[in-house]
């Protein structure tokens, strides 16, 4: 199973400023100062060295991929990453139709906001099926692309488009993934989903505040999250945020996240959603200090590996 | 849960010690509730003695923000003092250093709280 980012940031996509860049730049040539970069092997050694990390998180809001190498992709919510996804798709070359099964997590508008943007959906031939528990799933989809919001009806898209409406504690297999849905702490609730294939597993849980005097809520969640190869979570604020100024915002800390798989005993623990009032430097250190605070807290937990996520990432689980 | 506690004139040091983590994250509650209770103007300061504590989960964290919301609508005043580096890490991490009052010792914090307080720690 292969999970890629083509969206990571919450709330709103954002860009990077031309000062940001500039002192981004600077970085680099600093840290060039002394090192022998006469040529062009040479400057991409230094920069697969010395610029390893992700120079930046970005950008999109919502949209992964979960690929298990079948003739059908499988999304995860339709944010304005998905532009980008439909996009690499597009740059495969021409083939007379393709299957695009989107799996929602909840209608907010920057987990619908691609879809307008999603270039398969203006290709006839092409079908795509997007599921989701909500009720307002489909109208939710019609309404953004009705005037005076988009110039577009939905009625008018040339792609076969259906509406499938899922149910908790039902195991479904959608493009030969089982698929199990989690109803999550959040504005007019959203749904986290649980993948499996071939003995691999990967959560997909955004968009979810997590209450800790909840015994029993978080004792479901870990039995969601149990063993899991990957967890994307919803680390969108500090602990000390979500629990006072942010209490009932419906999202969640890196604490709590850390904490919910170190007792799932989960593998792969990966920051998702970023506010986007953080920039790049303030991710990176959230990233630094939860890794501290798995180390300082594991106990006689296995160890978990900690990311952050962002836009083009790409994990083979 | 057993929470020890002392008093320093108008001060009472509360001793939490070992791990507060969900599993005991309200019995923590309940034996903090008489202290917060009187953490008023004209009634006790309170001063958390965390010299003890080895670790906290967030649950135990979220039992701390609860007990400084309720001093802080109550007027009153809660101080922390003696976090362990690791507990100390964990408030940083957790961004819980910018929700509290925090002292490096039990003297500074009783000192925080009044001077009638610091005043009995010392000739104690």
């Amino acid at each position: 199973m292969r999970v890629r980012f083509w969206g990571t940031r919450g709330s709103l996509p954002v860009a990077l400023t031309s000062d940001a860049v500039k002192r981004k730049v600077m970085g680099a040539l600093l840290k060039a100062i002394g090192k022998p970069l006469a040529t062009v092997e040479q400057v991409e050694a230094f920069v697969a060295q010395e610029l390893a990390a992700p120079q930046t998180y970005g950008g999109n809001s919502s949209c992964v991929q979960i690929d298990i190498g079948g003739d059908d992709y499988l999304l995860c919510d339709m944010g304005s990453g998905a532009r980008v996804f439909a996009n690499h798709v597009m740059t495969k070359g021409p083939k007379k139709s393709n299957t695009f099964h989107v799996v929602m997590s909840h209608m907010h508008w920057d987990h619908i906001m691609g879809f307008p943007f999603f270039v398969p959906a203006y290709i006839p031939g092409n079908t795509i099926i997007i599921y989701g528990c909500h009720e307002v799933l489909e109208s939710a989809f019609r309404r953004q692309h009705a005037a005076p919001s988009f110039p577009v009806e939905f009625a008018q898209l040339p792609a076969r488009i259906e509406f499938v409406r899922l149910e908790t504690g039902v195991t479904y297999d959608i493009a030969g993934v089982e698929v199990r849905a989690m109803r999550q702490r959040h504005g007019g609730d959203s749904y986290g989903y649980r993948f499996e294939h071939q003995g691999k597993a990967a959560v997909y849980s955004t968009d979810s505040e997590h209450k800790l005097e909840d015994s029993a809520e978080t004792d479901e969640f870990v039995e969601f999250f149990q063993d899991a190869d990957l967890v994307i979570f919803d680390a969108m604020y500090s602990l000390a945020d979500a629990t006072t100024v942010k209490e009932d915002w419906g999202h969640s800390s890196n604490v709590v996240g850390v904490e919910l798989c170190q007792r799932a005993r989960v593998k792969h623990f990966c920051m998702f959603h970023h506010d986007p009032f953080a920039d790049d430097d303030q991710l990176t250190a959230v990233l630094r200090d939860t890794r501290r605070f798995e180390e300082i807290t594991r106990g006689e937990h296995p160890p978990l590996e900690i990311s952050t996520a962002y836009d083009g990432m790409d994990l083979v689980l | 849960m057993k929470l020890p506690s002392k008093r320093f004139a108008d001060a009472v040091v509360v001793a939490p010690a070992g791990r507060i983590d969900q599993s005991n994250a309200d019995a923590f509650k309940d034996a903090l509730a008489p202290h917060l209770e009187r953490c008023a103007p004209g009634e006790d300061r309170v001063v958390l003695d965390l010299t003890r504590l080895e670790y906290i989960s967030s649950a135990g964290l979220r039992i701390l923000m609860l007990a400084a919301k309720q001093c802080k609508t109550q007027g009153g005043t809660l101080v922390l003092a003696g976090l362990q580096p690791l507990v100390k890490e964990i408030f940083e991490i957790s961004r819980f250093t910018m929700v509290f009052d925090i002292t490096s010792s039990l003297r500074e914090a009783l000192a925080r709280a009044s001077s009638s307080a610091l005043t009995a720690f010392e000739t104690a």
